[in-house]
C-alpha cells in the first residue's frame, strides 16, 4: 500500500471529508513525526511502535571496490521499534507470504 | 539535549490545528491511519509512505538462541518481524538537523 491508497481508504471510510483534507491529515501526521525526530525527540505510539533517533559514531569504513579505507562521519539515523501489540498481531494470524508454498507453523496460530 | 516524547495526543493536536476538525475527530483519524497501516502489515503487505519511509514484514526462520545470563539454550520459533526503512528525505532531514551533515553520507547503495 502506498500513501495515495491509504488516503483513498480513509476518504472512503469518512465520506464527510474531502479527499484533499484526508491527504492533509495523513501528511500532517507524518510531518509531525519527522519533525519530532529532527529535533531529536521520540514518538511513542502505544500498540503500534516507537520512532526514535539513534546515534552512530564515526568509524573507519572501506571502499568495497578499491579496498581503500575511508572515514565515515558520525551520524544520526531514524529508528523504529515495533510495539508489543502489533508484534503479537503479526504472529497470530496466518502469514500471507509472497512466496507460495510456505506452510511453516507460526507460534500462536493454532486456535 | 532535552528530548521529549510525543504521543498520539500530540499527533491529534497537530491534525486539529492544521485541518480544523474537532479534537475527537482528529484523534479518531490518527487512530484510523495507524490501524489502516497495521492491518495491511498484518496481512503481509508492505506500506510505503513517500518522503517518510516504508514498513515491511519479514519472515524469520526458527533458530537456537541462548539465554545470555545463564548460557542456557532456548529455541526461538519462526516469526514475522516488522522493519522500517526511513526514506532518504527523512534520513537527510534528521541527520542534517542533528549532526550538521547528511548531504553527502555517500556509500548508501540503492
Amino acid at each position: 500500500m502506498i500513501k495515495s491508497e491509504l488516503v483513498a481508504r480513509l476518504a472512503e471510510a469518512n465520506p464527510h471529508l474531502y479527499q484533499r483534507d484526508v491527504e492533509r491529515i495523513v501528511n500532517t501526521i507524518f510531518d509531525e513525526i519527522a519533525g519530532a525526530l529532527a529535533r531529536g525527540d521520540r514518538v511513542e505510539l502505544r500498540g503500534f511502535g516507537a520512532f526514535s533517533v539513534k546515534e552512530r559514531p564515526a568509524r573507519m569504513g572501506r571502499n568495497p571496490r578499491t579496498g581503500e579505507p575511508v572515514e565515515v562521519d558520525a551520524k544520526h539515523v531514524p529508528f523504529f521499534k515495533c510495539g508489543k501489540e502489533l508484534r503479537e498481531r503479526l504472529n497470530t494470524s496466518e502469514p500471507v507470504t509472497a512466496d507460495a508454498g510456505f506452510s511453516g507453523n507460526v507460534p500462536g496460530a493454532a486456535d | 539535549m532535552n528530548s521529549k516524547t510525543l504521543t498520539r495526543a500530540d499527533l491529534s493536536e497537530a491534525v486539529f490545528r492544521e485541518v480544523g476538525l474537532s479534537r475527537t475527530e482528529s484523534a479518531d483519524l490518527v487512530e484510523s491511519v495507524l490501524e489502516n497501516i497495521a492491518s495491511h502489515l498484518v496481512a503481509g503487505e508492505t506500506v510505503k509512505l513517500s518522503s517518510f519511509g516504508s514498513f515491511s514484514v519479514r519472515q524469520k526462520g526458527g533458530r537456537i538462541g541462548r539465554n545470555p545470563k545463564t548460557g542456557e539454550e532456548v529455541p526461538i520459533s519462526p516469526r514475522r518481524v516488522l522493519t522500517f526503512r526511513p526514506s532518504h528525505v527523512l534520513k537527510d532531514n534528521v541527520n542534517k538537523a542533528l549532526s550538521g551533515n547528511g548531504q553527502d553520507t555517500a556509500a548508501t547503495p540503492e
